[in-house]
């Protein structure tokens, strides 16, 4: 059974009024336990909207959300819980922080579960340590921290309510190259950790072409595609038509093949390409 | 939720109304809600709905704009209206409860009082459908500027309102954004006790003031770097000017608002 | 060509705030000329010290050693404060909270009103700036109904309106969506090429820096690097030391010269890789 399913999934932002703008539009997707996706669409194309459908902070104007099998909207009184199984972690996060000491802020979210003061104890730490934020920043002031490390604590907020699903949002908007490369990292050792379900929302193919198994493109309020990421690769020219950023070294091959050198694979990381065109020059040498 | 907010909503058009210089609206508006409480009559309301009904039309907005206008205000107006209707003793006794009794006099000036607040409401509405915020905060600032002389800080006021004016929708948005933020993190506000919902109320003040000194910060920086330096010598690239047809509203205005006093003079 | 910007052994720490004692200084004596009519790309990891050797460029912050030469002007004569903001306009990284107003072609007037410039010839220039970063037809319109690259591109209509000679732009795409970011450097680029302003871009963007003129590196608050992007860029391993990525088809081109093959590390350009990746594979 997937862990998350959308059928027919339609969202209508205020729906009667002159301004009334269909945000979602049958969106039907199916999601497996410990996948990591990638979402990907332009500013404006409806994946906001969409992942803001999968924690149930927005309620479908039609269609379902499945949780484990079961419409999130079944009971509406439990949508509280839903919240809990399915984090999300917005963009930006770093603005909502509030409490006075980093290790307060990361209790947010598993004091609201109602955990035990040992267990939100136990959470904190581990998801501290995931993020790679070191202990004796926990009882400092999360203003006192640097932007990169305010960022981490922010996510960790949410990581620490050990969702079954945690989703970000543009987790490494902002962020210079190496605050990009550690927030991915730091993702990556939770994933590996806890073996949830990650969803990771970006503009950059860049970003998230080294480990999304998947990657779902919206466009333009629909479902553009939603397949493994080799080949929504092989569709780069579209990608990039509908506003999206391809790699730069996927857009190189791209140029080559139409000029003639067809390597015949789908290229979209430096150290894919660098060891295809070695071992075509050792071919060609051996020959 | 927070985006429904529909007063001080201004609808964009280029209807004579529209059109008419905002100094001469703001004077007019006020000549209008003189008419309203000056006449005291039904026929002063009457000669006020016609004015109202002309406008709107003129204003090409729909309506159902004005009637939206009116519901936030609804309590507030039953409110009132039971209360006179309650108070209010006299004329013919129709109906008594105990010390509870609505007299004929009583359902006369709850519905006058009614209809007065619906004109009140529809027209002023008018003034800020049809005039963009900016708009309005500059004509107040020009219609005000003589108070300068003492000393009065007419620029810095209509700065400060035109900067909260243009912050207002980012804010709001903000505020939208850092709600949905805490409540992903199970943070109850829409539900759960009123403690708890107070509470949760500081995840959100909290970044939403921190954010709002950062943008101050940052907006006070950008506006020293294009060389702000007060009102002094500040040229506008906004020109007011008004035209015969801002002159004829006017007349329209006052012809109006003689009738009405006069009118209610005789058949008071 | 003259030199637009001079910085002479630019030194800079903030105030100490109360008792403690005074902080590290975040810039270390920055030697730096840039030509008039030059692009500049400043590159380094956050906390380098380029956002602020940016505000020193039109008097933002003020040295606590050394000088800052701008056209001309010390930034530390308060009494041309106004000409230098002039000759040299900031662009910022957020673009919501550098509008003031909530109409675009008041925004853009913004400077002008505050300079005092009479209105006719105000309406030409805020019409021609419009007109140069293409929103002129959104002239009417509120920021709020605009996209994050217009907003930013409205920001930079404001700053041209001024008839600067050099813009100081502090990470201005950070913010934005891969389309945005393009519309800016489009807007940038197009400045400097047909109205000759000297362009100074902070960012951390590798193919923004490598549409540049010339590349100063930054690391903890000094210059390290200063030179044509492709040279910059050439050295990887140094620029992974810094924290800092290079485009990947210079880190191709990198791999495969490591691996023994005959490629230039100076390529940059995708155009470049393709023709070099070209020539190789057909070389015997």
């Amino acid at each position: 059974m997937p862990i998350l399913e959308t059928q027919e999934l339609t969202y209508v932002y205020s729906p009667g009024t002159p301004f009334e703008k269909t945000a979602v539009d049958n969106v039907n997707i199916s999601i497996e336990k410990g996948e990591i996706i990638g979402v990907m669409g332009h500013t404006g194309s409806g994946k906001s909207t969409l992942i803001q459908h999968f924690n149930g902070l927005l309620r479908p104007t039609s269609g379902k959300v499945l949780l484990n099998g079961v419409d999130i909207w079944e009971d509406k009184t439990k949508i509280r819980d839903v919240r809990f199984q399915v984090g999300l972690v917005f963009q930006y996060p770093e603005y909502q922080l509030f409490e006075e000491t980093v290790f307060k802020d990361i209790a947010f979210g598993p004091k609201n579960m109602g955990l035990s003061d040992e267990e939100i104890k136990r959470r904190v730490y581990d998801t501290a340590h995931d993020i790679g934020l070191s202990e004796e920043l926990m009882e400092r002031s999360p203003f006192d921290l640097s932007g990169g490390q305010k960022r981490r604590a922010a996510i960790a907020g949410v990581m620490a309510m050990e969702p079954e699903v945690l989703i970000l949002d543009e987790p490494t908007a902002g962020l210079d190259p190496a605050g990009r490369d550690k927030i991915l990292s730091h993702i990556k050792a939770y994933h590996q950790r806890t073996g949830n379900t990650t969803l990771i929302v970006s503009h950059s193919m860049e970003d998230i072409a080294s480990f999304a198994d998947r990657i779902l493109v919206m466009s333009d309020s629909k479902l553009f595609c939603f397949d493994e990421t080799v080949k929504v690769f092989s569709r780069s020219e579209e990608i990039s038509q509908i506003g999206l950023d391809v790699p730069q070294i996927t857009r190189v091959f791209d140029k080559l093949k139409k000029q003639g050198m067809d390597f015949g694979k789908e290229v979209y990381t430096v150290e894919y390409a660098r060891n295809l065109l070695l071992k075509r020059l050792a071919e060609r040498e051996a020959r | 939720m927070l985006r429904d907010i529909t007063i001080g909503q201004y609808f964009p058009g280029n209807s004579i109304i529209h059109r008419l210089d905002p100094r001469f609206k703001i004077v007019i508006t006020v000549l209008y809600i003189i008419m309203l409480f000056a006449g005291g009559t039904y026929i002063a309301l009457a000669l006020g709905a016609v004015y109202t009904v002309i406008a709107i039309a003129l204003s090409r907005i729909k309506p159902k704009m004005f009637v939206k206008s009116i519901k936030p205000i609804m309590p507030f107006l039953i409110i009132t209206a039971v209360i006179n209707l309650l108070l209010i003793s006299s004329g013919e006794v129709l109906w008594q409860w105990k010390f509870l009794k609505i007299t004929s006099g009583g359902i006369n000036i709850s519905v006058f009082m009614i209809i007065r607040i619906v004109l009140l409401i529809a027209g002023t509405s008018l003034l800020t459908y049809t005039t963009s915020p900016i708009t309005l905060t500059d004509a107040i600032e020009r219609l005000l500027s003589p108070l300068k002389k003492l000393k009065f800080p007419v620029h810095e006021l209509a700065m400060m309102m035109s900067i909260a004016l243009r912050f207002i929708p980012t804010l709001i948005e903000e505020t939208d954004k850092i709600m949905s933020a805490q409540k992903a993190r199970g943070a109850e506000i829409d539900t759960g006790s009123f403690i708890t919902r107070a509470k949760n109320l500081v995840s959100i003040l909290v970044p939403l003031f921190i954010s709002s000194f950062r943008r101050a910060d940052e907006l006070a920086t950008a506006m020293e770097c294009r060389c702000y330096n007060g009102g002094a010598g500040r040229t506008r690239l906004r020109q007011l000017k008004s035209s015969a047809r801002d002159y004829v509203a006017l007349f329209v205005t006052i012809a109006f608002l003689a009738a009405a006093i006069i009118l209610s003079k005789i058949f008071a | 060509m003259s030199n637009i910007i001079e910085i002479n052994d630019l030194h800079f720490r903030y105030e100490p705030t109360g008792e403690e004692e005074a902080p590290p200084e975040v810039l270390k004596g920055i030697d730096l000329s840039i030509k008039e009519g030059e692009f500049v790309a400043v590159l380094g990891h956050n906390g380098s010290g380029k956002s602020t050797l940016a505000k020193h460029l039109n008097a933002i912050l003020l040295p606590t050693k050394g000088s800052v030469i701008v056209d001309g002007i010390d930034t530390a004569d308060e009494g041309k404060l106004f000409e230098l903001r002039q000759r040299a306009g900031m662009v910022f990284q957020n673009p919501d909270n550098q509008i003031v107003s909530s109409i675009v072609e008041e925004d853009v007037a913004f400077a002008l009103e505050n300079l005092g410039v009479p209105y006719e010839e105000m309406r030409r220039r805020v019409d021609e700036s419009l007109k140069a970063v293409k929103m002129y037809k959104y002239r009417l319109h509120s920021p709020a109904q605009l996209s994050g690259g217009q907003k930013q591109r409205v920001a930079i209509a404001g700053i041209i309106a001024m008839q600067p000679k050099c813009i100081i732009l502090d990470e201005p795409t950070a913010m934005l969506d891969p389309s945005g970011r393009k519309e800016v450097m489009a807007t940038i680029k197009r400045m400097n090429r047909e109205q000759g302003i000297t362009v100074v871009l902070i960012t951390h963007y590798m193919d923004e820096a490598a549409q540049s003129d010339r590349v100063v590196v930054m690391d903890s608050g000094k210059i390290v690097m200063d030179d044509k992007p492709e040279k910059v860029f050439s050295q990887v391993d140094l620029m992974k030391k810094l924290r800092l990525d290079v485009p990947q088809v210079t880190e191709l081109a990198w791999e495969l010269k490591k691996a023994g093959y005959d490629i230039s590390p100076e390529i940059i350009s995708e155009d470049e890789c393709v023709e070099a990746i070209i020539r190789l594979m057909s070389e015997d």
